[in-house]
């Protein structure tokens, strides 16, 4: 270790220019989602409790299906990021990786799902 | 930084030395509800599959979530999403540099603790 200059030790372990990357990107998908929640919570609250034809006839709008999408995309992104801070405060070692890759999956697996149900609704 | 002390540096005590104050339970509370709401979001994904796959499967899914207990994990996640709402509003106004002092960031945990009960009663209301 004596051989080692400061610099070289330093070196590599500095934010390499993305060090608030995860931040400005959950101040994002927050932003966005003070915008989308309110009106996800009533367009999805109005049609919960219907019968299955006003349920597909709801989604075929415009105005339900984009929303729903904007919030599923944006809402799973800001879980996979928020999700992924509190793995790094708990978890240790080799579960921490294998938790956040298991977020990831999930989050984009419901992302997925949920998109591919609202295109088979709204088409 | 050539002789730096590894290991053997003093310690931060961790959340269990503290007394529970206003600012750290809703902070807590914040990390809970966003988390939890992962419950709320593969429900209405499943939900969402069900009806775009059929009446029939419809029926079975929309039957669970319109049970007792789906309804117990609807109401849960609008207050806990509106907590969250409130307080991701706070966390923004905090990261602009503004009320943090601590007259503020009680005030602040109180609004988000008071407006969240108030927001689900209206929703609930509404809906």
């Amino acid at each position: 270790m004596a051989f080692l200059t400061d610099r070289k030790r330093a070196e590599g372990l500095g934010s390499a220019k993305t060090g608030t990357a995860h931040f400005w990107g959950m101040q994002v998908s927050s932003a966005a989602l003070a915008v989308l929640i309110p009106i996800f919570v009533f367009t999805f609250g109005a049609i919960l409790g219907a019968p299955h034809d006003e349920v597909v006839a709801y989604f075929a709008r415009p105005f339900p299906a984009i929303i729903t999408a904007l919030t599923l995309v944006v809402g799973m992104t800001h879980f996979k990021n928020g999700a992924q801070v509190m793995i790094e405060d708990y978890a240790h070692g080799a579960a921490r990786k294998w938790l956040i890759i298991g977020v990831i999956c999930l989050s984009y697996a419901v992302m997925a799902t949920g998109l591919f149900a609202l295109v088979k609704l709204a088409l | 930084m050539a002789d730096v002390n590894r290991g053997n540096r003093p310690l931060s005590p961790h959340l269990q030395i503290y007394r529970p104050q206003l600012t750290s339970i809703t902070s807590i509370l914040t990390r809970i509800t966003g988390n939890a709401l992962i419950v709320a979001a593969l429900l209405i994904t499943w939900w969402l599959l069900a009806a775009a796959s059929g009446e029939a499967y419809f029926a079975l899914v929309d039957g669970i979530v319109r049970s007792w207990f789906g309804k117990l994990v609807f109401l849960g996640s609008i207050w806990a999403v509106w907590y969250h709402f409130l307080a991701g509003l706070r966390h923004l106004y905090y990261d602009s540099g503004r009320g943090l002092d601590i007259p503020t960031a009680e005030m602040l945990g109180w609004a988000c603790i008071g407006g969240s009960v108030v927001l689900t009663l209206i929703t609930v209301i509404i809906l």
